[in-house]
């Protein structure tokens, strides 16, 4: 019957289960699962300023340092076992060997004392340079699947990334655009998390096929709560 | 001899027209045209007029001269004269000689202008017999065109300052243009007031170090400070400063009024520190000054024509109290049209073009011919109105502003303009541009939309009377625009910093730029100007040995050529027009382009007003938004834009304050408002003209607080958000507050009049000049409007790209947005060269603070306080624009709350599966 329990303890967040797995939506944009004392988060995509800037585009070098400190946050609140990094954790296959000693050495301590898995994504194949945690292509843990890219069809128990949600509502007039978990009870695509990661509304058709329309349900990040708002209020573009 | 004139707007048709009859000058008879010149003149009939005689002698003699000329003077003819004579008399090319360079450049801010004049030069050129080639170079211009031009340069360019910024990039630029004599800047007062006037300083200063005698000519309107031009114009280090006497050969503080018929006088004024940069005199200093003398170029003033018949309209209706629709005064305004041939309708904003359009058909009777024509329509739209009112097939057009509009007015006999004109300069030069027969006098009807309105165009109208000017000061340059700068510079040629620096403190707008700031630039362009050392090895440009900067990589100049200008458009979507429920497959007109986040607003099925058709909105496909014939709805939206609202005047602020003090000059007012004023000095009272009224009282269930500042929206808006921050903390607990261009009103719970009476706090202190600090820069900090302001300075300095149309949305995955950066650098180096550039950007622009500075300044120990058990009628206006005004950017959590518990109001448990 709850809707939407708040834990009051950590951050006001969404409670919902994928594929019957409990787990919280938590407004900063990582999905925790307490029985599994499992923390996923998606797309960090690190080291893309300095990527951007190989080719030219002189962007701030500051979104690694502002990813690790917002990541360092949550994991320090949740204290995960296991921490399953959803693939483009590095915006490029050098990410890795580009990062500053400096986050390398903070990175390390985030790993040390858990499990913590690389996904493979489209943007980081291979294993990072000289980091600690095992990289896979995917991932499975109790009924869950973890994976980067969703795969065809309706998939239960599939946790991803890859498209970068987000979701629209109009309301009083004004248009209001934020990332978003989008979920149908079977399905969880996570939003990215990274600092310089853009996004895309999740009725766009790249997601054609993906989610049970009817029960679609996007998880709209506030700035320190979740607003979930079903498929029917939500506007493309 | 005879007189002509060319007049701007007359270009078109009327390029050679005799005005007068002929009457012999004794001035100018020092200055000889060249024989072919004075032979056809002599076959036409006419003679040359006494300030195109003069401009002509003083560019003769080395100078660079301003040209300040009302509209049919012969602007243009005066600023080309030199340039032909010259070319006139020049020896032929032999054979085998190389190809010359560009003799004359001319910058116009429209491309259309640039086309004009192409077409309209021709003709003397050729009838004269003159060898002398003459071509645009435009966006528009093809590739082999533009390669033609590099090696076989005309010897007069018309061009735009975009055009201008490449070719000073491209790396034959010395060589292009070191036969340049004159660079000729047409509408110089709205070319200079904006970044793009900014980037344009930097080019002549580019220009003056290729050619060091090149000579500028200004052609302007009457502006409020012609001295800031003049500066404009010429180069402003020190080391060139001459202090001689006047170099004209009239010598200095002469006047040949009358010379050239009634109503039209050349006054040449008296010069005390001209500068000369001839190379006669240059080099020498200007010893022994002790006060630094800032240069300037020659200026030539040619008081205005007839006076144009200004009146406003005293309706037979009730003028509203409030709403800028002006909708009661339409059937006045069509009968208006009726009797006129040609009738042209200026609004402020294209949102109020839609509305008028609209309205006026819904009134037209007699089915006249009446188009619309705004900035947002198709080009080819536009185009054709333009040609129709060429061809006197129009009888009345709703337009915005005059720079929208094209060049040919037709024959215009009535200029109405509906809604206050904001700025006594801005209604005379719409009025002026109108009417090309510069010894008639246009007539000119002003329509107040509401009843403070009414004040400000009797205002508009007296300052016309007396010929005040009121244009805004220039600012100084801008960051973003000189890192632009620097990297073109690069692309041309490795470059050496202090040359540079020398070079670019030349230009007026960055005569006070200190060489840090200068070097964080070079900084900024080179490796993003980061504390954080970490681009070095990605440098763009980079010191070579020689210690000059140099550009790392080809590809660096590619795109910086993609990237060129300081126009920033906010994202737009094509308006493509389709049949109903047709979204899918192509085809389909466009009829022009809404701003994105008002397409995102939309819904399917929604009407809106645009092109001024109802539309009916069928859906967002790529860039385009894709819209049917409407109609049948009863709520029809207009769209809103975010431009091309100008705030109202601070002179003409001031002369509105005035009248109202001053019951004397009520009678010149409408009877309505004039009861209106009287009432308010009955129920509350009227503030002097420097002091600032704040009324407070109770209404329904909460408390308001209404003061009178006048000094435009945009400063009230600064102010509201900053003032509802201190009674905040007062515990005032204030809800809201809305501004106008008059006054301002905030509400809360508490009752603010006891609050200030009993000294928590004292209005005096509620109003201090101290909310500029920390108040000001908390809240500008998480302000959404500097989020917009960093955008468009870093596509500006080339941190990222421009959109481009064709771009899908779905690149927002790849690309990383403006506001992610902002808020990346905001907490990681706040101080960085952009974040300043930005928020100066915004002090001068959306915020206004230095107009709130000074007004802050100007009250204090002149707050009248008034508490009134009841709403006041000087309140009334105020009042009700609350909650007409949408909620603003800082709100949207709260409108998502909304949502979430409508949701979760109207669904209860179960919202979805994937909730327990």
């Amino acid at each position: 019957m709850n809707l939407a329990i708040r834990t009051t303890a950590t951050l006001p967040a969404d409670l919902v289960t994928v594929a019957g797995e409990r787990a919280v939506c938590d407004p900063r944009g990582v999905l925790y699962f307490p029985e599994l004392a499992l923390l996923a988060v998606s797309d960090l995509h690190l080291e893309k300023g300095s990527s951007l800037a190989r080719r030219g585009a002189l962007i701030p070098p500051y979104d690694t340092a502002a990813t690790l400190a917002r990541l360092q946050a949550v994991i320090v609140d949740y204290a995960p076992r296991i921490v399953i990094s959803l693939g483009d954790s590095f915006h490029d296959g050098e990410g890795a060997s580009r990062l500053h000693d400096e986050f390398r050495e903070r990175l390390e301590t985030l790993i040390s004392g858990r499990d913590w898995f690389w996904i493979a994504g489209n943007h980081d194949p291979d294993a990072p340079a000289d980091l600690p945690g095992e990289t896979v292509r995917e991932l499975a843990i109790a009924s869950l699947v973890f994976r980067h890219e969703p795969s065809k069809g309706q998939a239960a128990g599939e946790v991803a990334g890859h498209l970068h949600p987000c979701a629209r509502i109009v309301q009083r007039g004004r248009s209001v655009r934020r990332r978003c978990f989008a979920g149908d009870g079977a399905r969880m695509i996570m939003p990215a998390f990274g600092a310089y990661t853009g996004s895309l509304n999740v009725l766009d058709r790249a997601y054609s096929g993906l989610f049970n329309r009817e029960s679609l349900v996007a998880y709209m990040m506030g700035k320190d709560r979740i607003f979930a708002l079903p498929g029917a209020m939500l506007r493309a573009g | 001899m005879f007189q002509f004139s060319l007049g701007l707007a007359a270009r078109s048709r009327y390029l050679w027209r005799v005005t007068a009859k002929p009457r012999p000058t004794d001035d100018s008879a020092e200055i000889r045209l060249p024989e072919p010149f004075v032979r056809w003149f002599a076959a036409k009939g006419w003679a040359p007029r006494a300030h195109q005689m003069e401009l002509l002698a003083r560019a003769q003699a080395g100078q660079s001269v301003l040209l300040i000329a009302p509209t049919g003077a012969g602007k243009t003819l005066a600023g080309f004269l030199p340039t032909l004579t010259e070319l006139a008399e020049r020896p032929k090319r032999r054979p085998g000689e190389g190809h010359r360079g560009i003799h004359t450049l001319y910058i116009s801010p429209l491309k259309a202008l640039a086309v004009d004049i192409e077409r309209n030069l021709g003709k003397p050129v050729e009838e004269i017999g003159l060898p002398v080639t003459i071509e645009t170079r435009t966006g528009d211009t093809p590739a082999h065109k533009r390669q033609r031009q590099k090696l076989v340069p005309p010897d007069i360019l018309l061009t735009t300052p975009e055009q201008l910024a490449l070719l000073i990039a491209a790396s034959d630029a010395r060589r292009f243009f070191e036969d340049l004599r004159y660079v000729i800047f047409d509408e110089l007062h709205s070319l200079v007031t904006s970044k793009r006037g900014h980037l344009l300083a930097l080019g002549l200063a580019r220009l003056r170090s290729f050619v060091p005698d090149l000579r500028a000519i200004g052609l302007s309107a009457t502006v409020a400070e012609p001295d800031e031009l003049r500066r404009w114009l010429v180069g402003q280090s020190s080391s060139n400063v001459t202090p001689t006497p006047d170099p004209s050969p009239q010598g200095g503080g002469k006047s040949c009024g009358g010379v050239s018929g009634k109503n039209f006088q050349a006054v040449l004024l008296a010069e005390e520190a001209e500068t000369s940069p001839s190379s006669l005199r240059g080099g020498v200093r200007g010893g022994g000054s002790a006060q630094p003398i800032q240069p300037m170029a020659g200026l030539i003033t040619v008081a205005g024509g007839a006076k144009p018949e200004i009146s406003i309209l005293d309706s037979r209706e009730r003028v509203p109290w409030a709403g800028h629709s002006a909708r009661y005064a339409i059937p006045e305004i069509y009968e208006a049209i009726r009797q006129h041939k040609t009738t042209l309708l200026f609004v402020n904003t294209r949102s109020q073009a839609e509305l008028l359009f609209q309205e006026l058909w819904r009134a037209n009777e007699d089915a006249l011919p009446i188009a619309l024509h705004h900035g947002s329509l198709d080009v080819g739209q536009r185009r054709r109105v333009e040609k129709a009112m060429a061809d006197n097939a129009l009888r009345a057009i709703v337009a915005t502003s005059t720079l929208d509009l094209g060049i040919d007015w037709g024959d215009v006999d009535l200029v109405v303009h509906v809604g206050a004109p904001k700025g006594a300069s801005r209604l005379a030069q719409r009025i002026g541009r109108a009417n090309h027969r510069m010894d008639e006098p246009s007539k000119a009807v002003l329509i107040p939309a509401n009843r403070f309105e009414v004040l400000e165009c009797r205002a508009a109208l007296d300052a016309n009377y007396i010929g005040a000017q009121d244009t805004p000061p220039l600012l100084e340059g801008a960051l973003d625009v000189l890192a632009q700068h620097i990297l073109g510079t690069a692309c041309a040629a490795p470059f050496d910093a202090d040359f540079l620096y020398e070079e670019v403190t030349s230009a007026a707008p960055y005569a006070g730029l200190d060489r840090p700031t200068f070097d964080r630039v070079v900084d900024f362009v080179a490796t993003g100007g980061y504390a954080l050392k970490s681009y070095e090895r990605y440098a763009r440009i980079r010191k070579t040995k020689e210690g000059l900067w140099r550009v790392t990589h080809p590809r660096i100049a590619q795109q910086y050529r993609l990237n060129i200008g300081t126009i920033v458009e906010m994202p737009e979507l094509n308006v493509r027009y389709v049949r109903q429920g047709k979204v899918t497959g192509y085809g389909g007109r466009v009829l022009g382009k809404v701003e994105e986040y008002f397409a995102e607003t939309l819904r399917p099925g929604d009407n809106f007003l645009f092109a001024g058709k109802v539309l009916r909105f069928e859906g967002i496909r790529e860039n385009e938004c894709v819209v049917s014939s409407g109609g049948g709805k009863t709520q029809i939206i207009v769209p809103s834009y975010a431009g091309g609202k100008f705030p109202l005047s601070t002179y003409l602020a001031d002369q509105v304050r005035a009248m109202l003090a001053d019951p004397d000059r009520w009678h010149t007012l409408p009877e309505q408002v004039e009861d209106w004023l009287r009432l308010q000095k009955e129920k509350s009272v009227l503030p002097k003209r420097g002091d600032l009224l704040v009324e407070t009282f109770p209404r329904a269930d909460r408390h308001y607080m209404v003061a009178y500042p006048f000094e435009g929206r945009l400063a009230h808006q600064t102010l509201g958000m900053l003032l509802t921050r201190r009674l905040e903390r007062a515990n005032a607990r204030p809800l809201g507050f809305v501004a106008t261009d008059y006054s301002l009103a905030v509400w809360g719970l508490d009752d603010m009049g006891a609050l200030f009476a009993a000294g928590k706090p004292t209005l005096g202190a509620l109003f201090d000049e101290d909310m500029l600090g920390d108040d000001l820069e908390a809240w500008l900090n998480d302000s959404w409007m500097l989020k917009r302001m960093f955008r468009t300075c870093a596509v500006i300095a080339g941190l990222i790209e421009k959109r481009f149309p064709g771009q899908e949305k779905t690149g927002r995955q790849v690309t990383v947005s403006a506001d992610l950066i902002y808020d990346v650098l905001r907490s990681h180096e706040p101080d960085h060269i952009l974040m300043q550039a930005t928020r100066a950007d915004a002090a001068a622009g959306l915020l206004d603070v230095s107009r709130l500075a000074d007004m802050l300044s100007r009250i204090r120990g002149r707050i009248v306080h008034k508490r009134l058990d009841r709403i006041s009628p000087l309140a009334v206006p105020v009042m009700l624009e609350i909650g007409k005004e949408s909620v603003n950017g800082e709100a949207n959590e709260t409108l998502l709350m909304e949502a979430a518990d409508l949701v979760e109001e109207a669904m209860g448990a179960g919202l979805a599966g994937g909730s327990e």
